[in-house]
Formats: structure tokens, sequence, C-alpha cells
């Protein structure tokens, strides 16, 4: 039997496989399909500061081999997450981290400062690359500065660990991912989703309400790969890898890229069970190569 | 309800029209109770252009065999590879998945399917009947070829035809014809699938004759569990997912 755990800052992770924020609800939609305490970690749906209606519908596009959203952070705010949505799921014998976003840096810093005593939450993912919402989002992560100061400000108001989610809709994601860790960043969780466009040509109409929304799926595994590979070693924070991961093999290559632990996104709506499936595949794949311990594959990659 | 996630066989792959086809899927354990208007989200597979799992209305179920049946229109990369699926093949379901079509608080009760969207209302007139309702069904088309397996319907209350061209039943739209100027106050309540202008003038009438409506929601959806929050429908309460709040709704919740 390997010995999958990692770690992720103060976090110790049962084993690299979590669930990627905005695809795994808050993990109680998985119960029918999947024992969630097996996971290394569960990534909540982003929690903001006030109640969210998000973006119109039509909200997703399907393209080839992924799909475009543009839910637009949806959610009833992060007091109602605490009395409602909290008491739910603290039972989880699992990290469960909570995405936060929100559209000031005083909003970002309510929300964790609001997050720091939950005893059964024990980080948080900063989402700074939201490409969905008019003001904030993806605004704070593309820039050196905004990236620096969103994390700063929330560093000293959260004093577990704290991820921050990076977009890649930049053009040197290796100076964001600087910039986050030199402001107090315990990790970096590499990539949100890329900003894309799909349109209907029988109507001439774009597909999403908001025109351009977020590409996700295996058709952006191999930019995620790059950036994981590319911010890896950039930085001495773990890197937490995501992005069009379906498989155990797609997880292995993110290790061996580089990353500490890696989330599961988009594949969790074509397969419930694929986040079970990858860490038994892991598992497979250690002792198929005689690896005794999973971090032996981290960074493993000869070139 | 328990979701459950199981491979289909293949039983039956029924060619019924020029597009569309009625797939018989044995469930490998024993089949869990399935609500009318409940639906299942299907892996399509091997397809980089059908990359996610598609939303189907549950058409029939039969405890007995084991099975349950989609009906299915061929309308894109997904649903042709499903309309080639032959006896044998498996098929990945995620069921049953979303809320369900209500009991009529009286005895009849007029069910309206436009098209494809006549999928959910067999199973609906099957529970309907089997609780000692009389359901009436009412099906649209633009021609007959568009009118799907009447005589399954009839088994279980009256049927009712609509055709543009006048090829089948009466002439015209479902809301034109005459249960709706003569019988309409005699139900307890109207359901409809179809097309948005088609459900949109039924829920009109219903409106207008203060019966309760309900209408089965078809939007684009990824997880189908809630999760992703993709499939939502405005509504007098917020954005509800059609997945799990819907995919049947009550016309007076929504921003028609």
């Amino acid at each position: 039997m390997p010995d999958l755990s990692v770690n992720i800052h103060k976090l110790q992770l049962k084993n690299p496989v979590m669930s990627a924020s905005g695809t795994f609800g808050y993990g109680l939609e998985f119960d029918d399909f999947i024992d969630v305490n097996k996971l290394g970690g569960i990534l909540t749906k982003a929690c903001t500061s006030k109640n969210r209606d998000g973006n119109k519908y039509p909200r997703m596009a399907e393209t080839p081999s992924g799909m475009l959203n543009s839910v637009g952070l949806q959610n009833k705010g992060v007091d109602y997450f605490i009395e409602t949505i909290y008491p739910k799921i603290k039972h989880y014998d699992t990290h469960i981290i909570v995405n936060v976003s929100d559209s000031t840096v005083e909003g970002y810093m309510e929300v964790a400062e609001k997050l720091n005593p939950l005893e059964k939450i024990t980080g948080i993912e900063l989402n700074i690359s939201c490409p969905n919402v008019k003001e904030g989002g993806m605004a704070f992560g593309t820039s050196c500065p905004m990236a620096g100061t969103v994390t700063k400000a929330v560093r000293s108001v959260y004093n577990k660990t704290m991820i921050v989610k990076l977009s890649p809709n930049v053009t040197n994601i290796s100076e964001i991912a600087k910039a986050v860790e030199d402001e107090g960043a315990d990790s970096v969780s590499v990539i949100n989703t890329l900003l894309g466009m799909a349109i209907n040509a029988e109507k001439r109409k774009p597909i999403l309400s908001t025109i351009t929304g977020g590409l996700s799926g295996p058709a952006i595994k191999p930019i995620a790969l790059r950036m994981v590979w590319q911010v890896s070693k950039a930085v001495k924070i773990p890197v937490i890898g995501l992005g069009g991961i379906s498989n155990a093999t797609d997880a292995i290559e993110f290790l061996l890229a580089g990353a500490t632990a890696i989330q599961v996104g988009t594949a969790n709506f074509v397969d419930p069970q694929v986040c079970i499936k990858i860490l038994d595949g892991i598992d497979e794949y250690c002792n198929r190569h005689g690896i005794k311990n999973v971090n032996e594959l981290i960074g493993a990659l000869e070139c | 309800m328990k979701k459950f996630i199981h491979d289909f066989e293949v039983t039956l792959n029924d060619k019924i029209s020029n597009d569309c086809f009625v797939l018989y899927l044995k469930c490998p354990v024993s089949l869990p109770t399935i609500l009318p208007g409940q639906f299942a989200e299907i892996l399509v597979g091997n397809s980089s252009e059908a990359y996610l799992r598609r939303p189907f209305s549950i058409y029939d179920v039969d405890y007995q065999k084991n099975e349950l049946s989609l009906l299915i229109k061929e309308v894109g990369k997904g649903t042709l590879a499903l309309s080639k699926l032959k006896i044998g093949e498996t098929l990945n379901l995620v069921y049953p998945l979303g809320n369900s079509f209500s009991i009529p608080p009286g005895n009849k009760a007029l069910l309206v399917g436009g098209g494809v969207g006549i999928a959910p209302m067999l199973l609906l007139s099957k529970v309907l009947n089997e609780k000692g309702k009389q359901p009436d069904v009412l099906i649209g088309g633009r021609s007959k070829n568009d009118i799907l397996e009447p005589e399954k319907y009839t088994v279980y209350g009256n049927l009712f035809v609509t055709t543009d061209d006048g090829s089948m039943g009466e002439k015209g739209m479902v809301t034109q014809h005459s249960v709706f100027a003569e019988k309409i106050s005699e139900y307890s309540q109207i359901y409809a699938c179809g097309p948005d202008p088609m459900m949109k003038a039924v829920a009109k009438v219903a409106a207008s004759q203060n019966i309760p409506c309900e209408i089965s929601l078809e939007n684009t959806m990824a997880c189908g569990i809630g999760a992703c929050l993709c499939c939502v429908v405005e509504t007098v309460d917020g954005n509800k997912t059609t997945c799990i709040e819907g995919p049947v709704f009550n016309t007076k919740k929504l921003i028609l």
C-alpha cells in the first residue's frame, strides 16, 4: 500500500485528490455516488460576502472536449453558508476548503474573517480568477499588484491555510504566483478557467448570456499542465494542479509536472464517481511503479 | 430520492419516425422507483463533440422487465450516436433526477405534449391512471409524423391530436383544439411539455381559467445533480436549478 498523503502547508491530505470549486457543490450532491470522506479535500462552491443571483441563463455551452460556463458566482453569501450549509457538511472527515470571492478587497476580507473561526473549514481558496463577474474576480488575478494586494489583505485577517487560485488569462502566470507567495499565500491552485466564447452561427448570436465564459474540461489540460510546470519552478509554496483532469493518468502527469495535489473539476459532471476512480488509479500506478510514497512523484518529470 | 449510476443494456432501439427512436434499457439491478417527470443523464461517450451527459425525460418504466425507456429525437451529434446503439450495447445513466409532476387535486387532468416533448407524459398518464385519475392526453405536431406512438396513451386515457397541417386530428395548434373550448373547466390540473411557445400558450390558457399548470423545462445542463448551477431558470423566488428544483415547475412560479 503506497503512502498517498501529501501536505499543503499545514494541511495533511489523505491523498492528493480534491474536488474543484464550482463542480462539486458542497460535497452533499455527490453523497449518492461516492464516499466523499475518501477524498483528500473538497473545495466548495464560491462564497461571497453577500447573496449573488449569478448571471442570466444560458450559462453553459458545450465545446469540443469541454464546456464554457458563466455561472457568475451564484451563492447565498457567507452568512447563509455559516448558518445553513456548514452544519450540513461539517461531519465530513476530509479537508473542507471554502472558495472565497468578491467584488472588493473588503468583501474578500469579510468572508475570510467570518470563516476563520469555523473549526472544520481548514482552509480557504482565494478566487481571484473568476472570468464571469463584472467586478472583481479575474480583475484581481491578472495584475501582480492587485493579486498581491488582495492576498495581503486577506492574510491579515485569516490565519489558517490560504490557497490562491490563479487565472490562466495572463501573459506570465509565474509572476502572479510569485506576487501572491510574497504576500503570504500558503499555496496556489493552477489554473482557473480560460476565457472563451461560443457562437450560434444560425442565429448569429452568442450562446452564453454573458457572451464570454470560462473554458474547462480536457480541452484545457495541456495549457494547465504547462502552467503548473512553470509555476512550480517559480515558487516554493506547494502548487495544486487542475484543468481538465479526467483520469488517474492525467492526475499523475500533473504531479510529475510539479503539483503536490490535484483538483478534479468538469469531469465530475461526466462521471460523478470520477474522483474515487482517479484516487484508485493513482494507487494502482504507484503499486505498478514500485512507488512507496506519492511524494516521490511530485516534480519528478525527467527532462 | 437517492440517485444512482448504472450501466444499462440496450434491449431494443426502436425507430418510430424519421428522426425519433425509443431506447429500451435494462437495469443491471432492481430499478428504483421512478416518478413521472424525472429524467436521466446519459453518457454518450467516446466523442469529443459530445463530452457532457445528455438529459432525457424518462418515457416509460417496466418494473417487471426491469426496464426503462427513453424517447429521443435526433438533433445533434450526441443523439445521432445514441440512434446507432445496438441491442446488447451498454449505456451509462445517472438517474432518477429532478422533481416530478404533482398528482392533480381533482379527478381529471389534461396532459399536453408537443413533438418529442410528449416524452414525460406517457409515464405521467400511466401513473395517473393507476391512481384512479382520468388523464386526457393532447398531442400536437406539425404533421402526423410528429405524433409519436399515440396508441400508447389510449391505454390510460382519452387521446386528442392536433397537427399544423391537419394530417391527423384537428388542424391547428394545441390550444386551438376543441378540448380547450369545450372541456377545459373539467380539468383540475394541466401539464405541458414541448416547445416554449406551446408551453407558454398552454400556461396562458390555464392561468385564464385559474387551473394549476405544471410544465417540464429542458434547459441546457451540465451535471444534472445540482452542483454546477448552469441550468437555472428565473422564478418569482429567484434562480432555481432545472435539474434539482425542476424540471417540473408550476407556471405561476415562472417568469414566462
